[in-house]
């Protein structure tokens, strides 16, 4: 089964290590993962900020590059909810490209969604030990509708104990570029997430969405917590979760 | 109503430091989103209802021409007359003439949001005509010269102890906190000013063509005396709210009330038909039927038609976590929440609302929730793209995004950029790989530290084999 990685230009610049922990698990899982050179950035920032018009060139950009695959991986529901869900309307005006995005968009997934329904890794390599609480990131949970996902590879994990936070799918407060322009307003839906995550008394903080994790880290860290680990759900099943030596 | 949604970011602010606002809202997800969580799995086949409720909103708005006539000739039929107001201003010319034709001086009133539109109150106040709204909530904020805060809980924002000193302040009564007696003395208020109105003024949730039926649902009773006892009725509503049979609103009120309040049905479904017949034992003997455009009208097929599907329960703002933290008067207009946020707009001048299509994080949590169906999402960045269109973006906004899909087109300049760009954050976030204050993102960094790069980008790691 020939996967192509999308890695996200977030995991690209912010924590590559998540990257290769997408390998890792995909591999474990038996896929042949290739990772497009040209790849950058899904677009979805413009998209969301009314920038169509670049929207529908970095659309365009990704089909070229990954529209030979079996599969495209990507350790977002964000940017994966971008191409399966978004793509299609931004490149509504054009029938030829309108079909082949929607098809791709069908065998685009998000990893843990891909690694419970298409390909199920025989052990889930993780090292994690204790109790850990688990984010539910917005785009995942209502365009991809992924939920159990996580939960379920989690479960495989014989030493890990899931504590759920009350409101685990209320949003983190995040949401790209209204985190800097409604910076007063988006640190209190931080925050309050920050208090639902410290009442679980979990060691981890787990979600499967870097922007939303660098919104609740950069919280936690500044309001003096600097022992609740904030993993990404592939560094947690990946055993990749600790510093690269 | 003034729109005030320019001072939004002055607002949220405000709202945010305000601790008794605060403690109110604490209260209002367990009473709306726990409520609607409640009964709406009463509905088994919710999905299938959300579809045939859209597609009846739907059809009636693709037809909204032949089935506001087809309302018009049944309610004048029955006796009612009905009256076509563009604007709000036409709306207080109209009703304060209709005062006038009857020699009306008092005038009770159950809720309407449409009036706030308008600004009736003042209106008819100016004319000489004594308003009082009935709605124990809209009562509280008529005393307290407030705007609701919330379409279906007007005074979600105020606590008990700040309604105790109005009404010691205004009934000129001692102070009790006791809820019960609270609405005990309200009541002892309101009675008379039933009994005594010469006008009852209204809302209307669902106007039924074919029987020229206009219809609300209430749970404090107010709303059948405010329709029944004045000699004269004035019901006052957005045209959008048509559809063509009572059967259709039978399938939109398995919905509403769910979606509200968490119940299954209100206490009261009024269906409010003609004038008083002689053998009727109660009923208004005029009954004016008021139908608003105020912009909606331009809605009609163009690609924010879907918002007039909106039923007003306020189900989205009850799961929004924007309006969750700020309450309702920070949007400005009549409407808060994610239907504000495209209505106060759309009606009111995208010139007029910069921030409130933008103050979103796009989460979804109110589409998911809305009970017609409403891309809510969708529609707020379509909001944005026309202010990208219009120029309405700051240079910066639009120079960083612009600047960085130009980037993302280049993937060798993306990659030594992005390479250079991870060493110099590693740099800034030193020892402890936080950055505490980031030039240009001051919005991120004044209640967050970002967790610095790796200082090596993936695409880099990858190339020099990293993963082997």
């Amino acid at each position: 089964m020939r996967v192509g990685l999308f890695v996200t230009c977030l995991v690209d610049a912010v924590r590559p290590r998540i990257g290769f922990a997408t390998i890792k698990l995909l591999e474990a899982a038996g896929c042949e993962v290739t990772v497009p050179a040209q790849q950058t950035c899904c677009g979805q920032p413009g998209y969301n900020a009314g920038d169509r018009k670049s929207a529908v060139a970095l659309a365009r950009k990704f089909l070229n590059e990954f529209e030979a695959f079996d599969y495209v991986v990507v350790p977002s529901g964000s940017c994966a909810g971008m191409i399966r869900v978004h793509y299609p309307d931004v490149l509504r005006d054009d029938p030829a490209l309108l079909a082949r995005i929607t098809a791709l968009g069908q065998r685009t997934y998000e990893l843990t969604d891909f690694l419970t329904h298409i390909a199920m890794p025989e052990n889930i390599p993780g090292k994690f030990k204790g109790t850990l609480t688990y984010h539910d990131s917005c785009s995942g949970l209502r365009e991809l509708n992924i939920y159990n996902q996580p939960r379920v590879l989690l479960a495989n994990m014989a030493d890990v104990k899931i504590s759920e936070m009350v409101e685990s799918t209320t949003c983190c407060g995040f949401g790209g570029t209204f985190s800097v322009k409604y910076g007063e307003l988006s640190t209190r839906m931080a925050d309050n997430k920050c208090r639902h995550i410290t009442d679980t008394h979990a060691s981890a903080i787990v979600g499967g969405d870097l922007g939303c994790l660098l919104n609740i880290e950069g919280r936690l860290r500044r309001n003096g917590d600097h022992t609740t680990r904030v993993l990404h759900i592939a560094e947690a099943l990946s055993g990749l979760d600790e510093e690269a030596p | 109503m003034q729109n005030t949604s320019l001072q939004f970011k002055k607002q949220v602010t405000i709202k945010l430091a305000d601790v008794r606002l605060q403690d109110a809202l604490s209260r209002l997800q367990s009473r709306f989103v726990g409520g609607r969580a409640a009964v709406i799995s009463e509905i088994h086949d919710l999905e299938e209802t959300r579809i045939a409720a859209a597609a009846i909103r739907d059809h009636a708005l693709n037809n909204l021409d032949y089935w506001l006539q087809h309302f018009e000739q049944q309610a004048t039929a029955r006796g009612a007359i009905v009256h076509w107001a563009e604007t709000g201003d036409d709306v207080n010319r109209i009703v304060t003439e209709i005062a006038a034709l009857h020699n009306v001086k008092t005038a009770a009133k159950s809720k309407s949001m449409v009036s706030e539109e308008c600004g009736l109150n003042d209106a008819l106040e100016e004319a000489g005509v004594a308003v009082m709204e009935t709605d124990l909530g809209e009562y509280i904020l008529q005393l307290a010269h407030e705007a609701p805060s919330h379409i279906v809980a007007p005074v979600v924002h105020k606590n008990k102890e700040e309604i105790a000193d109005l009404f010691a302040e205004k009934h000129h009564t001692p102070r009790k906190t006791d809820i019960a007696e609270l609405c005990r003395e309200a009541r002892e208020i309101l009675r008379p000013a039933f009994l005594n109105a010469d006008m009852g003024i209204s809302g209307a949730n669902f106007l039924i063509a074919e029987t020229g039926s206009a219809l609300i649902v209430t749970n404090e009773g107010n709303g059948r005396l405010v329709t029944t006892l004045p000699r004269v009725h004035v019901a006052i509503t957005g045209i959008e709210k048509v559809v063509p049979t009572l059967e259709d609103v039978t399938t939109l009120l398995r919905l509403l009330p769910r979606s509200a309040t968490g119940q299954s049905i209100t206490n009261y479904v009024s269906v409010l038909t003609g004038t008083k017949k002689p053998e009727d034992h109660d009923g208004p003997e005029h009954f004016h039927i008021i139908l608003l455009d105020n912009g909606r009208s331009s809605l009609i097929g163009g690609d924010m038609q879907e918002m007039l599907r909106c039923i007003r329960c306020g189900a989205c703002m009850n799961h929004c976590p924007v309006y969750q933290n700020i309450g309702g008067h920070a949007y400005g207009w009549v409407y808060p929440g994610p239907m504000g946020s495209i209505l106060t707009p759309v009606l009111g001048g995208i010139e007029n609302s910069p921030d409130l299509p933008n103050a979103s994080t796009l989460c979804g949590a109110c589409a998911v929730v809305c009970p017609v169906k409403i891309p809510l999402p969708d529609l707020l960045r379509k909001l944005r793209e026309k202010q990208m269109q219009l120029g309405m973006k700051s240079r910066q906004e639009t120079f960083m995004l612009k600047a960085w899909a130009w980037l993302a087109l280049h993937p060798r300049l993306y990659a030594k950029a992005t390479a250079i760009g991870v060493r110099m954050l590693k740099l800034i976030g030193g020892n402890k790989k936080l950055i505490h204050t980031l030039p240009g993102a001051g919005g991120w960094t004044d209640g967050r530290d970002f967790p610095a790069p790796a200082g090596k980008t993936f695409r880099e790691l990858y190339q020099q084999g990293k993963h082997k």
